[in-house]
């Protein structure tokens, strides 16, 4: 801990053996914490034989295990419903959150107070806590086993707008000043000014947003018991009941799962580790 | 979405000559909350308030309400497995929040520093987060597994061999705890780097001068002026325990509960309640206690942050 906190920055030249041992206990914990996915990773290219062995690097790497898993079972028909459902969720849901952050945030109007605290008091209600009920409602809404049913329940979270809201709390009042004096309308305003000013938040959130809903379980799940309608996540889930003996295939299935979303976050990984740290309610 | 963008110009034009521009930015701003104020109703608000209404029936099947009364509340208070489940929701809660806080917190001091190297490792702790449950369950299931689990293999080096990670009610909690831990830490680490930044230098340098040690320096500056941070940490991440926001799918996918109910947490029980055997009813009922404790927490977590953390313009 000496090394963080001292207080005079020793410079690039001046490597300590402290440093050094630090830097080692970091890379150590690193790779312990990598270890589940590296581990993933290795089986899926390791034949069934090998695949009971120890050792993290195949001997013969095959790749039979990702042909078998594309070709056996409708992966990709899963991967194609994955993407259309978040990247559904997302346009719609940024569409909708700023509007409603812009005029939460900037427009005066009686009971604003009232409607953002209503929001912000379903902050903490995450779906688990109300699956049963919102089940009910979207089958007597008709919406199950359909794409609507995927999709529309998956809109509508605080948290997007929340954070929009204290975005745009953030922006100087002399912004929209010169466009109200000239007579613009509200719309424009937002479409105009606001909505290209909020392009480096919006980013982040549609990142956040998409990987949220092809990470999701729970609730397509739920929703759609028809197998053509399956998001990854539930076809993997059902692939491990089915095959849960083969090592080798979970393992290509699981590698297959997770790749779009550690490529997508090796791409932006800079603008999602900053988005969640200044998400901590700033 | 074509309808949302024309009203507020549609409202704006018909109602230029009659409305004043206060009432222009009135209906203006209930026009741009609608759509989300709609939704959130249908799809939030509704299932909260129904959760209660649909605790005093009995679901049959498809369709077949039956009003019951408070008998769903009095099946709850008889029934040993919801208080098993309330017991395991709270141990694992118990395990899981210091041990995320701590954790957390460990890795973003290890971290602390802006360089190129610590912006990789910090990368590598967060990895783990990337990936959906469900494949992380997936995972985790088959590191473990009885006897062939890599972790198996691992083990008899630390002096222990032929643990039953899930096949054993004494550490089936456990495993699942760390691994929730294991998903979840990185996404702390990060919270804590954000808090760690707002800690101004200065403070650092002052006590530094005044002959504080690193532990002194954590002890009397890094903790107290962590304090907003370190709230928002231990609340959410305690309602995330309670509610099952993680835990459902890494249960659902390793254990399904089991064995002997050992990781049944409240809101897997409540599913099964609901989805397997169709008692709708009782698994209303024992949603709306936890709606109502969550609706407190958050009431009491709104009121605690006003202060300093939210502005009003």
């Amino acid at each position: 801990m000496t090394e963080v906190r001292s207080s005079s920055y020793p410079s690039s030249s001046q490597v300590t053996i402290a440093r050094i041992l630090w830097m080692l206990v970091t890379a150590i914990l690193a790779l312990m914490i990598l270890f589940p996915l590296l581990w993933m990773v290795s089986i899926a290219f390791k034949t069934p034989a090998e695949s009971f062995s120890a050792n993290l690097f195949p001997e013969r790497p095959t790749l039979e295990n990702f042909k078998y898993v594309l070709t056996g079972v409708p992966f990709l028909r899963y991967m194609a419903n994955s993407f259309f459902v978040s990247a559904s969720v997302t346009v719609i849901a940024l569409f909708f959150h700023t509007m409603a952050g812009y005029a939460l945030a900037r427009l005066r109007f009686p009971g604003r107070e009232i409607i953002f605290l209503a929001i912000f008091s379903t902050f903490l209600v995450s779906l688990p806590v109300i699956i049963v009920p919102l089940f009910v409602i979207v089958r007597a809404m008709g919406m199950l086993n359909t794409y609507a049913g995927l999709i529309v329940p998956a809109i509508f979270n605080a948290f997007g707008i929340f954070l929009l809201r204290q975005y745009y709390l953030s922006l100087p009042r002399e912004i929209e000043e010169a466009a109200i004096v000239d007579g613009a309308s509200y719309w424009r305003i937002y479409w105009s000014i606001i909505l290209p000013l909020s392009r480096p938040i919006m980013s982040a959130l549609a990142i956040l947003f998409f990987l949220a809903n092809w990470n999701a379980f729970l609730w397509p799940l739920t929703v759609a018991s028809r197998a053509d309608l399956w998001v990854v996540q539930v076809g993997i889930a059902n692939f491990k009941s089915q095959y849960s003996a083969s090592w080798n295939y979970m393992m290509a299935a699981s590698t297959i799962v997770a790749i779009p979303t550690l490529v997508l976050f090796i791409i932006f990984q800079r603008q999602i580790m900053d988005s969640l740290k200044t998400s901590g309610l700033k | 979405m074509r309808p949302e963008q024309k009203k507020p110009d549609q409202g704006k034009k018909a109602a230029r000559r009659r409305l004043s521009a206060k009432h222009r930015e009135w209906l203006s701003g209930y026009l741009f909350v609608l759509p989300d104020a709609i939704g959130l109703l249908i799809f939030l608000g509704l299932p909260m308030v129904l959760s209660l209404v649909l605790a005093v029936f009995e679901v049959n099947g498809f369709g077949g309400y039956r009003y019951v009364g408070m008998a769903n509340f009095v099946r709850m208070a008889k029934d040993p497995l919801f208080w098993s489940a309330v017991r395991v929701t709270a141990v694992y809660a118990v395990l899981l929040v210091p041990l995320l806080y701590v954790c957390g917190l460990g890795l973003a001091l290890l971290v602390q520093k802006t360089n190129r190297f610590n912006a990789i490792m910090r990368a590598m702790f967060f990895a783990p987060h990337m990936v959906s449950l469900v494949v992380v369950a997936v995972v985790w299931q088959f590191m473990v597994v009885d006897k062939i689990g890599v972790i198996n293999k691992l083990t008899p080096l630390l002096g222990i061999a032929g643990i039953s990670f899930l096949g054993d009610p004494q550490f089936a909690l456990v495993t699942v705890v760390f691994v929730s831990l294991w998903f979840l830490m990185g996404f702390y680490m990060l919270i804590f780097l954000g808090g760690l930044q707002d800690i101004p230098k200065e403070y650092y340098e002052a006590a530094t001068i005044d002959g504080a040690g690193p532990f002194h320096c954590f002890w009397h500056v890094t903790l107290p002026l962590l304090k907003p941070t370190s709230f928002f940490v231990l609340m959410v991440s305690m309602v995330a325990a309670v509610a099952g926001a993680q835990a459902f799918d890494i249960i659902y996918v390793m254990t399904k509960g089991g064995p002997a109910n050992s990781t049944s947490v409240l809101i897997v029980y409540i599913y099964q309640q609901a989805f397997s055997f169709g008692a709708f009813g009782y698994a209303a009922a024992m949603s709306s206690v936890l709606v109502i404790v969550l609706m407190l927490v958050t009431a009491i977590f709104f009121a605690m942050t006003k202060g300093g953390r939210f502005t009003y313009d």
